[in-house]
């Protein structure tokens, strides 16, 4: 579904990924994991192809299309979807109106508010103004399930959301992406829990050192954390 | 408050503080009177002019008031509301109540500059509006001042009474005739909102490319007094300049000013207001949003002064560039006089930011779309506290201009 070869992008000057390959087959979920600064939000924004992501070489195709160069709203028309770790504040702009427009009136956007815990109240309030930490996850994934994408990205979903709500969030992204293809980017892996991922990445410099079996890899970070990782050869190699 | 003082002669020539110097005598004076009529039977172009800027059919308003050029040629209050508020033209109830000199150039000063003399000495009515003790409105009153002749130069003076306890909401709009491009409007406006009265004026101008617009506003709120002032001006102008003044002078009285601007092709637009916190408890608010297109100039000022101890006000401003060849100047400015005021302002003038329109981009929005819904976030007048049926028509309005601006 997303084959992405050879990618090299710069961003201000700096070279932020170089040379990734990653492919994730239809009705897969991937996990990808990474240090802070590994390159996991730049692969992100490459996929959408943000302005700021300058491509140096490489290409993104999705569904067989080569969308390397394509405007961002066309890539999101294709059937992209990104739930953001940093969403932007934008003023005025009231969390209701944007999802009216990506349900398009086909969905109910309370009840679908109910899965992601959000009160009806949070419509009339400004795009991620005032939002606790937890409160722009759950609206994120909220908007990703309105858009509802054949592949969607989760950047960080579970980072700063407490139990209750960790457990609410895993359960309606495990539920949205059944149907679905996905990549999800966790540092702590809390969310695995409640996601059956087919596929495991690990990113450091901005390429992927190692693919395997999510719980494996996981298990491993989470005992040993990054370092352990920056003893492997593969990392060391990628240095 | 300015201390009264006789007009002299040589005010006249005197320059405004602020905003392009204008030479008074360019304008015409002169033009045909028009017959009383009511707002259906006045030609159709009027009647749609007036529309924009809120001015609508006098059943659906409490009492209207229509002049044209030097003409008051409808001045109503509908039955229901009679005994409740009054409207009429100034020249009208200066003749009617011996009381009106009371309020009559009294916190605004005629030796200002050579537009409030002008204003004194080429008076050209106005409306006077009086909502009676105790009495609360639902229903606005409106106000319309209509140019219908090129190059002419219509002074207005305006005067507002609230009774004590009483509330209501005034619409006024401003506007010319399609064919109209040139002129010079001067406005005075004095307010005076007494104990316990709550006031909300909303001021709506329709100008055109090269008109000039010089209104001299103030305002004198009394104890446990609410003045609400909102005014808008989304469509081009050669000059406007104005910075109406209000001063908060009984125990725990209230004022919010509301701005909204948008300047595009060659306008020159230096709006502010200001707030003067004199009593007890008074406490003020100053909200400007100012939009620059094409070639536009904004200087967006406010000024807050604390006179008393116990006094607390806040300004906000906001300017967005859509132009790299229109400029926004937000010039906030605080002045302390006792200790134990607070004032605080924030202000912050740049283009649409890059990030917000990827952002709304990645959930499916084209670029143009993104940027509109990011202009109308800007417009957002929810945080301005009116009314929902006037909220309603002034956000119709402001979707109307930017749909067809940008």
């Amino acid at each position: 579904m997303l084959r992405i070869e050879n990618l090299t992008v710069e961003i201000a000057g700096k070279r932020v990924l170089g040379g990734v390959n990653l492919e994730v087959p239809k009705g897969e979920i991937h996990v990808l994991l990474g240090p802070n600064g590994s390159g996991k939000t730049s692969l992100i924004t490459s996929i959408l192809g943000f302005p700021s992501c300058h491509i140096l070489s490489g290409n993104i195709r999705f569904n067989g299309t080569d969308i390397t160069t394509m405007p961002t709203d066309e890539r999101v028309k294709l059937g992209i979807g990104v739930a953001f770790q940093n969403p932007p504040q934008i003023r005025g702009v009231k969390l209701g109106d944007v999802l009216r427009h990506l349900t398009k009136g086909k969905i109910d956007e309370v009840k679908l508010a109910g899965t992601t815990n959000i009160p009806v109240d949070f419509f009339g309030r400004n795009l991620n103004f005032g939002f606790s930490g937890g409160e722009l996850k759950r609206t994120e994934i909220l908007q990703l399930l309105a858009q509802r994408p054949d592949f969607a990205i989760f950047d960080e979903p579970d980072s700063g959301v407490d139990v209750e709500n960790l457990e609410i969030i895993g359960k309606a992204i495990n539920e949205f992406l059944k149907k679905r293809s996905g990549l999800l980017i966790t540092h702590l892996g809390h969310i695995l829990r409640y996601i059956n991922a087919d596929k495991a990445h690990v990113m450091f410099y901005g390429m992927i050192a190692c693919s395997g079996k999510p719980t494996n890899i996981i298990n491993r970070i989470m005992k040993k954390g990054y370092k352990w990782c920056e003893r492997c050869p593969k990392v060391k190699r990628l240095r | 408050m300015p201390k009264g003082k006789k007009t002299t002669l040589n005010t006249i020539e005197k320059p405004a503080t602020f905003g392009p110097d204008l030479d008074v005598g360019a304008f015409k004076r002169e033009t045909s009177p028009w017959p009383p009529c009511t707002i259906s039977t006045l030609p159709q172009d009027i009647i749609q002019r007036a529309l924009s800027v809120g001015i609508t059919k006098e059943k659906e308003r409490a009492g209207t008031y229509f002049q044209i050029d030097h003409s008051a040629v409808l001045q109503a209050i509908r039955k229901t509301f009679r005994g409740k508020a009054e409207i009429m033209s100034t020249e009208e109830a200066i003749k009617k109540y011996h009381w009106a000199k009371d309020y009559w150039w009294k916190i605004v000063d005629a030796n200002t500059d050579k537009f409030t003399t002008l204003a004194k000495s080429k008076w050209d009515q106005g409306y006077f509006i009086r909502v009676l003790e105790g009495q609360k409105i639902t229903v606005p009153l409106q106000a319309c001042l209509f140019i219908s002749t090129e190059n002419f130069n219509q002074n207005v003076h305006n005067l507002i009474i609230a009774e004590p306890n009483s509330e209501a909401q005034i619409i006024t709009g401003c506007t010319v005739h399609p064919n109209v491009q040139n002129g010079l409007h001067v406005g005075i406006s004095e307010f005076y909102v007494k104990k316990n009265a709550k006031l909300t004026f909303t001021m709506i101008h329709n100008w055109s490319q090269n008109f000039n617009v010089r209104p001299r506003t103030a305002a004198l709120v009394d104890d446990d007094a609410t003045f609400i002032n909102n005014y808008m001006c989304m469509k081009p102008v050669k000059s406007l300049q104005m910075y109406p003044v209000a001063y908060c002078k009984g125990v725990n009285s209230r004022v919010r000013f509301n701005t909204i601007l948008h300047g595009d092709q060659n306008s020159h637009l230096d709006v502010g207001s200001k707030v003067v916190l004199q009593g007890k408890g008074s406490r003020g608010e100053i909200i400007a949003r100012a939009i620059a297109s094409d070639n536009a100039q904004i200087n967006a000022r406010g000024l807050l002064v604390g006179e008393h101890e116990d006094s607390k006000a806040h300004l906000e401003c906001r300017g967005l560039l859509l132009s790299d060849e229109a400029s926004i100047h937000a010039i906030p400015e605080l002045v302390g006089k006792v200790k134990g005021t607070e004032l605080s302002h924030e202000a912050a003038v740049g283009k649409i930011a890059e990030e917000q329109v990827q952002y709304l981009m990645a959930r499916g929005f084209s670029e143009s779309e993104a940027e509109s819904l990011i202009i109308r976030g800007f417009m957002d007048i929810s945080i301005f506290g009116l009314p929902d049926a006037l909220k309603r028509d002034i956000k119709r309005m402001i979707d109307v201009t930017i749909g067809g601006a940008l």
